[in-house]
Protein backbone atom coordinates (compact mmCIF):
# COMPACT_ATOMS: atom_id res chain seq x y z
CA UNK A 1 0.00 0.00 0.00
CA UNK A 2 1.54 3.32 -1.39
CA UNK A 3 1.73 6.55 1.12
CA UNK A 4 -1.28 8.15 -0.56
CA UNK A 5 -3.70 5.00 -0.38
CA UNK A 6 -2.64 4.36 3.09
CA UNK A 7 -3.63 8.01 4.34
CA UNK A 8 -7.05 7.70 2.61
CA UNK A 9 -7.29 3.92 4.31
CA UNK A 10 -6.57 6.02 7.46
CA UNK A 11 -9.11 8.69 6.72
CA UNK A 12 -12.16 6.65 5.92
CA UNK A 13 -11.93 3.45 8.06
CA UNK A 14 -13.59 4.91 10.65
CA UNK A 15 -16.60 5.87 8.03
CA UNK A 16 -17.30 8.73 5.76
CA UNK A 17 -18.41 12.19 7.61
CA UNK A 18 -22.18 12.60 6.85
CA UNK A 19 -21.65 15.94 5.29
CA UNK A 20 -23.00 17.54 2.14
CA UNK A 21 -19.13 17.27 0.20
CA UNK A 22 -17.28 14.01 2.56
CA UNK A 23 -15.49 13.58 -0.01
CA UNK A 24 -13.47 17.18 0.08
CA UNK A 25 -13.51 16.34 3.81
CA UNK A 26 -11.50 13.15 2.70
CA UNK A 27 -9.33 14.36 0.28
CA UNK A 28 -8.24 17.43 3.25
CA UNK A 29 -7.10 15.34 5.79
CA UNK A 30 -5.30 12.89 3.01
CA UNK A 31 -3.88 15.62 1.89
CA UNK A 32 -4.66 15.54 -1.62
CA UNK A 33 -6.97 16.89 -4.32
CA UNK A 34 -10.61 15.82 -4.49
CA UNK A 35 -9.45 14.58 -8.18
CA UNK A 36 -6.87 12.87 -6.93
CA UNK A 37 -8.82 10.93 -3.92
CA UNK A 38 -11.82 10.06 -7.26
CA UNK A 39 -8.69 8.52 -8.57
CA UNK A 40 -6.91 6.44 -6.03
CA UNK A 41 -10.45 4.98 -4.99
CA UNK A 42 -11.68 3.87 -8.60
CA UNK A 43 -8.68 2.39 -8.55
CA UNK A 44 -8.94 0.96 -5.68
CA UNK A 45 -12.56 -0.33 -5.95
CA UNK A 46 -11.51 -1.30 -9.81
CA UNK A 47 -9.13 -3.78 -8.60
CA UNK A 48 -11.01 -5.27 -5.57
CA UNK A 49 -9.16 -3.61 -2.60
CA UNK A 50 -12.29 -1.91 -1.92
CA UNK A 51 -15.51 -4.08 -2.17
CA UNK A 52 -17.96 -1.49 -2.30
CA UNK A 53 -18.51 1.96 -0.92
CA UNK A 54 -22.10 2.51 1.16
CA UNK A 55 -24.10 1.48 4.34
CA UNK A 56 -23.15 -1.90 6.24
CA UNK A 57 -26.77 -2.63 7.97
CA UNK A 58 -27.43 -4.43 11.05
CA UNK A 59 -28.78 -7.77 10.25
CA UNK A 60 -30.56 -8.09 13.19
CA UNK A 61 -31.86 -4.62 12.90
CA UNK A 62 -33.46 -5.71 9.21
CA UNK A 63 -35.06 -8.55 11.29
CA UNK A 64 -32.48 -10.89 10.38
CA UNK A 65 -32.76 -12.61 13.47
CA UNK A 66 -31.78 -15.54 12.55
CA UNK A 67 -28.00 -16.19 11.47
CA UNK A 68 -26.69 -19.19 10.99
CA UNK A 69 -22.95 -20.04 10.29
CA UNK A 70 -23.54 -23.47 8.31
CA UNK A 71 -20.52 -25.65 8.02
CA UNK A 72 -20.04 -28.20 5.31
CA UNK A 73 -17.85 -31.28 5.53
CA UNK A 74 -17.31 -31.94 1.62
CA UNK A 75 -15.12 -33.81 -0.40
CA UNK A 76 -11.99 -32.36 -1.49
CA UNK A 77 -12.37 -32.49 -5.22
CA UNK A 78 -15.88 -31.31 -5.24
CA UNK A 79 -15.85 -27.95 -3.02
CA UNK A 80 -14.55 -25.34 -5.63
CA UNK A 81 -17.19 -26.54 -8.20
CA UNK A 82 -20.21 -26.99 -5.47
CA UNK A 83 -19.19 -24.01 -3.31
CA UNK A 84 -19.48 -21.51 -6.25
CA UNK A 85 -22.57 -22.29 -6.24
CA UNK A 86 -23.81 -22.33 -2.63
CA UNK A 87 -22.26 -18.64 -2.76
CA UNK A 88 -24.45 -17.27 -5.83
CA UNK A 89 -27.51 -18.25 -3.30
CA UNK A 90 -29.42 -15.11 -2.89
CA UNK A 91 -29.47 -15.84 1.57
CA UNK A 92 -25.63 -16.79 1.37
CA UNK A 93 -24.02 -13.32 2.47
CA UNK A 94 -20.54 -15.27 2.73
CA UNK A 95 -19.16 -18.22 1.52
CA UNK A 96 -15.66 -19.37 2.13
CA UNK A 97 -13.21 -22.85 1.57
CA UNK A 98 -10.99 -23.03 4.86
CA UNK A 99 -8.66 -25.83 6.23
CA UNK A 100 -9.65 -28.88 7.88
CA UNK A 101 -8.37 -28.90 11.64
CA UNK A 102 -8.34 -32.93 12.76
CA UNK A 103 -9.55 -34.07 15.08
CA UNK A 104 -11.52 -31.07 16.28
CA UNK A 105 -12.44 -29.47 13.22
CA UNK A 106 -13.84 -31.08 10.41
CA UNK A 107 -15.48 -28.70 7.90
CA UNK A 108 -14.04 -27.33 5.08
CA UNK A 109 -16.84 -25.15 3.87
CA UNK A 110 -18.86 -22.16 4.92
CA UNK A 111 -21.39 -20.29 4.49
CA UNK A 112 -23.17 -17.73 6.46
CA UNK A 113 -27.03 -18.03 5.84
CA UNK A 114 -29.17 -15.25 7.03
CA UNK A 115 -33.41 -15.63 7.79
CA UNK A 116 -36.65 -13.97 9.54
CA UNK A 117 -37.20 -16.46 11.50
CA UNK A 118 -35.39 -19.88 12.34
CA UNK A 119 -37.80 -21.96 10.17
CA UNK A 120 -36.58 -19.53 7.36
CA UNK A 121 -32.57 -20.42 7.97
CA UNK A 122 -33.55 -23.76 8.59
CA UNK A 123 -35.04 -23.90 4.71
CA UNK A 124 -32.23 -22.53 3.62
CA UNK A 125 -29.95 -24.38 5.01
CA UNK A 126 -31.69 -27.06 3.64
CA UNK A 127 -31.71 -26.25 0.23
CA UNK A 128 -27.80 -26.08 0.64
CA UNK A 129 -27.81 -29.46 1.62
CA UNK A 130 -29.58 -30.58 -1.17
CA UNK A 131 -27.39 -29.16 -3.46
CA UNK A 132 -24.33 -30.36 -1.91
CA UNK A 133 -25.70 -33.91 -1.30
CA UNK A 134 -23.97 -35.84 -3.88
CA UNK A 135 -20.79 -35.00 -1.84
CA UNK A 136 -21.22 -34.12 1.82
CA UNK A 137 -20.19 -36.09 4.48
CA UNK A 138 -21.54 -33.91 7.38
CA UNK A 139 -22.80 -30.78 8.25
CA UNK A 140 -23.77 -28.83 11.48
CA UNK A 141 -25.15 -25.13 11.78
CA UNK A 142 -23.58 -22.45 14.28
CA UNK A 143 -26.39 -20.16 15.21
CA UNK A 144 -25.04 -16.91 16.88
CA UNK A 145 -26.13 -16.36 20.74
CA UNK A 146 -24.59 -13.09 20.95
CA UNK A 147 -22.03 -10.27 19.54
CA UNK A 148 -19.48 -9.77 21.42
CA UNK A 149 -17.51 -7.04 19.69
CA UNK A 150 -18.19 -5.71 15.75
CA UNK A 151 -16.24 -3.08 14.70
CA UNK A 152 -14.95 -1.71 11.82
CA UNK A 153 -11.38 -3.26 10.51
CA UNK A 154 -8.74 -1.68 10.82
CA UNK A 155 -5.54 -1.54 8.32
CA UNK A 156 -3.52 1.96 8.68
CA UNK B 1 -37.62 0.95 9.59
CA UNK B 2 -40.11 3.76 7.84
CA UNK B 3 -39.96 3.81 4.08
CA UNK B 4 -37.18 6.11 3.56
CA UNK B 5 -34.89 4.18 5.33
CA UNK B 6 -35.82 0.83 3.68
CA UNK B 7 -35.15 2.60 0.71
CA UNK B 8 -31.66 3.38 2.08
CA UNK B 9 -30.62 -0.09 2.93
CA UNK B 10 -31.67 -1.15 -0.63
CA UNK B 11 -30.19 1.23 -2.30
CA UNK B 12 -26.83 2.25 -0.19
CA UNK B 13 -24.81 -1.20 0.51
CA UNK B 14 -22.85 -0.32 -2.76
CA UNK B 15 -22.50 2.33 -5.09
CA UNK B 16 -22.06 5.53 -3.13
CA UNK B 17 -21.25 8.06 -6.08
CA UNK B 18 -17.69 9.56 -6.51
CA UNK B 19 -19.00 13.43 -6.57
CA UNK B 20 -19.05 16.38 -5.35
CA UNK B 21 -22.15 16.07 -3.57
CA UNK B 22 -22.85 12.98 -3.12
CA UNK B 23 -25.47 12.71 -0.91
CA UNK B 24 -27.79 14.91 -2.82
CA UNK B 25 -27.08 12.85 -6.01
CA UNK B 26 -29.04 9.84 -4.26
CA UNK B 27 -31.37 11.87 -2.29
CA UNK B 28 -32.50 12.78 -5.90
CA UNK B 29 -33.07 9.00 -6.15
CA UNK B 30 -34.91 8.40 -3.35
CA UNK B 31 -37.09 11.01 -4.32
CA UNK B 32 -35.64 13.00 -1.07
CA UNK B 33 -33.17 15.85 -0.19
CA UNK B 34 -29.97 16.18 0.89
CA UNK B 35 -30.04 17.29 4.41
CA UNK B 36 -33.07 14.81 4.75
CA UNK B 37 -31.00 12.02 3.99
CA UNK B 38 -28.05 12.87 5.71
CA UNK B 39 -30.05 13.22 9.36
CA UNK B 40 -31.38 10.34 8.62
CA UNK B 41 -28.17 8.46 7.93
CA UNK B 42 -27.09 9.84 11.37
CA UNK B 43 -29.77 8.64 12.88
CA UNK B 44 -29.60 5.15 11.46
CA UNK B 45 -26.04 4.86 12.40
CA UNK B 46 -26.85 6.29 16.45
CA UNK B 47 -29.42 3.73 16.60
CA UNK B 48 -27.89 0.56 15.16
CA UNK B 49 -29.49 -0.28 12.36
CA UNK B 50 -26.21 0.66 10.48
CA UNK B 51 -22.79 -0.27 11.86
CA UNK B 52 -20.98 1.58 9.34
CA UNK B 53 -20.73 3.99 6.39
CA UNK B 54 -17.61 4.48 4.04
CA UNK B 55 -15.33 2.25 1.64
CA UNK B 56 -15.43 -1.34 3.15
CA UNK B 57 -11.98 -2.64 2.33
CA UNK B 58 -10.84 -5.73 1.55
CA UNK B 59 -8.17 -6.98 4.04
CA UNK B 60 -6.25 -9.23 1.90
CA UNK B 61 -6.38 -7.27 -0.97
CA UNK B 62 -5.10 -4.72 0.80
CA UNK B 63 -2.33 -6.73 1.96
CA UNK B 64 -3.45 -7.12 5.16
CA UNK B 65 -4.16 -10.38 6.69
CA UNK B 66 -7.41 -12.28 7.93
CA UNK B 67 -8.57 -15.33 9.72
CA UNK B 68 -11.35 -17.02 11.53
CA UNK B 69 -10.97 -18.22 14.77
CA UNK B 70 -13.18 -20.72 17.02
CA UNK B 71 -12.51 -21.46 20.67
CA UNK B 72 -14.02 -24.38 22.99
CA UNK B 73 -14.03 -22.72 26.38
CA UNK B 74 -16.48 -23.93 29.47
CA UNK B 75 -19.24 -21.92 30.28
CA UNK B 76 -18.19 -20.68 33.85
CA UNK B 77 -14.93 -19.21 32.22
CA UNK B 78 -16.67 -17.94 29.17
CA UNK B 79 -17.15 -13.57 29.95
CA UNK B 80 -13.39 -14.00 31.29
CA UNK B 81 -12.11 -15.06 27.48
CA UNK B 82 -14.31 -13.07 25.82
CA UNK B 83 -13.00 -10.14 27.53
CA UNK B 84 -9.42 -11.22 26.98
CA UNK B 85 -10.08 -11.57 23.18
CA UNK B 86 -11.76 -8.57 22.84
CA UNK B 87 -8.72 -6.86 24.07
CA UNK B 88 -7.12 -7.46 20.89
CA UNK B 89 -7.76 -4.15 18.66
CA UNK B 90 -6.74 -6.63 15.83
CA UNK B 91 -9.88 -8.88 16.70
CA UNK B 92 -12.88 -6.99 14.63
CA UNK B 93 -15.83 -9.14 15.14
CA UNK B 94 -16.75 -11.59 17.93
CA UNK B 95 -19.31 -13.91 18.19
CA UNK B 96 -21.22 -16.52 20.63
CA UNK B 97 -22.32 -19.21 18.97
CA UNK B 98 -24.37 -22.32 20.44
CA UNK B 99 -21.60 -25.46 19.72
CA UNK B 100 -18.91 -26.76 21.45
CA UNK B 101 -16.98 -24.69 19.80
CA UNK B 102 -18.38 -21.39 21.32
CA UNK B 103 -16.36 -18.54 20.56
CA UNK B 104 -15.70 -16.98 16.89
CA UNK B 105 -13.63 -14.23 16.17
CA UNK B 106 -12.57 -12.60 13.19
CA UNK B 107 -8.70 -11.27 13.31
CA UNK B 108 -7.65 -8.39 10.83
CA UNK B 109 -3.89 -8.20 11.41
CA UNK B 110 -1.71 -5.87 9.03
CA UNK B 111 0.22 -9.16 7.76
CA UNK B 112 0.14 -12.49 8.19
CA UNK B 113 3.40 -12.50 9.92
CA UNK B 114 1.61 -11.23 12.80
CA UNK B 115 -1.34 -13.64 13.25
CA UNK B 116 0.81 -16.38 14.63
CA UNK B 117 2.25 -14.17 17.48
CA UNK B 118 -0.92 -13.23 18.34
CA UNK B 119 -3.02 -16.31 18.39
CA UNK B 120 -0.01 -17.71 20.56
CA UNK B 121 -0.61 -14.83 23.04
CA UNK B 122 -4.18 -15.47 23.13
CA UNK B 123 -3.32 -19.29 24.25
CA UNK B 124 -1.14 -17.78 26.60
CA UNK B 125 -3.66 -15.14 28.09
CA UNK B 126 -6.51 -17.69 28.23
CA UNK B 127 -4.85 -21.14 28.42
CA UNK B 128 -7.16 -22.40 25.85
CA UNK B 129 -6.48 -23.53 22.43
CA UNK B 130 -7.44 -21.55 19.05
CA UNK B 131 -8.61 -23.09 15.79
CA UNK B 132 -7.06 -21.06 13.10
CA UNK B 133 -9.23 -21.37 9.96
CA UNK B 134 -8.24 -18.55 7.29
CA UNK B 135 -10.04 -18.71 4.08
CA UNK B 136 -8.72 -20.51 1.24
CA UNK B 137 -10.94 -19.74 -1.20
CA UNK B 138 -13.70 -16.92 -1.53
CA UNK B 139 -17.26 -18.13 -3.53
CA UNK B 140 -18.51 -14.95 -5.25
CA UNK B 141 -21.05 -13.27 -3.13
CA UNK B 142 -23.38 -10.11 -3.47
CA UNK B 143 -23.50 -8.90 -0.06
CA UNK B 144 -26.61 -7.44 -0.25
CA UNK B 145 -29.79 -8.47 2.23
CA UNK B 146 -33.17 -6.83 1.53
CA UNK B 147 -34.85 -4.13 3.73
Amino acid sequence: MNATDAAIVRATQAGLPLVPEPWRAVAESAGITQAQLFARLSAMLADGRIRRIGAVPNHYRLGYTANGMSVWDVADDAVDALGARVGALAFVTHCYRRPRRLPEWRYNLFAMVHGKSRAETDAHVEQIRALLAPALRAHDVLYSTRILKKTGLRLA
Amino acid sequence: MDELERAIVNRLQGGFPLAERPFAAVAQELGTDEATLIAKLKDMLAAGTLTRFGPMYDVERMGGAFTLCAMRVPQADFERVASLVNAHPEVAHNYARAHEFNLWFVIAAASRGRIAPLLAAIEAETGYAVLDLPREQEYFIELRLVA
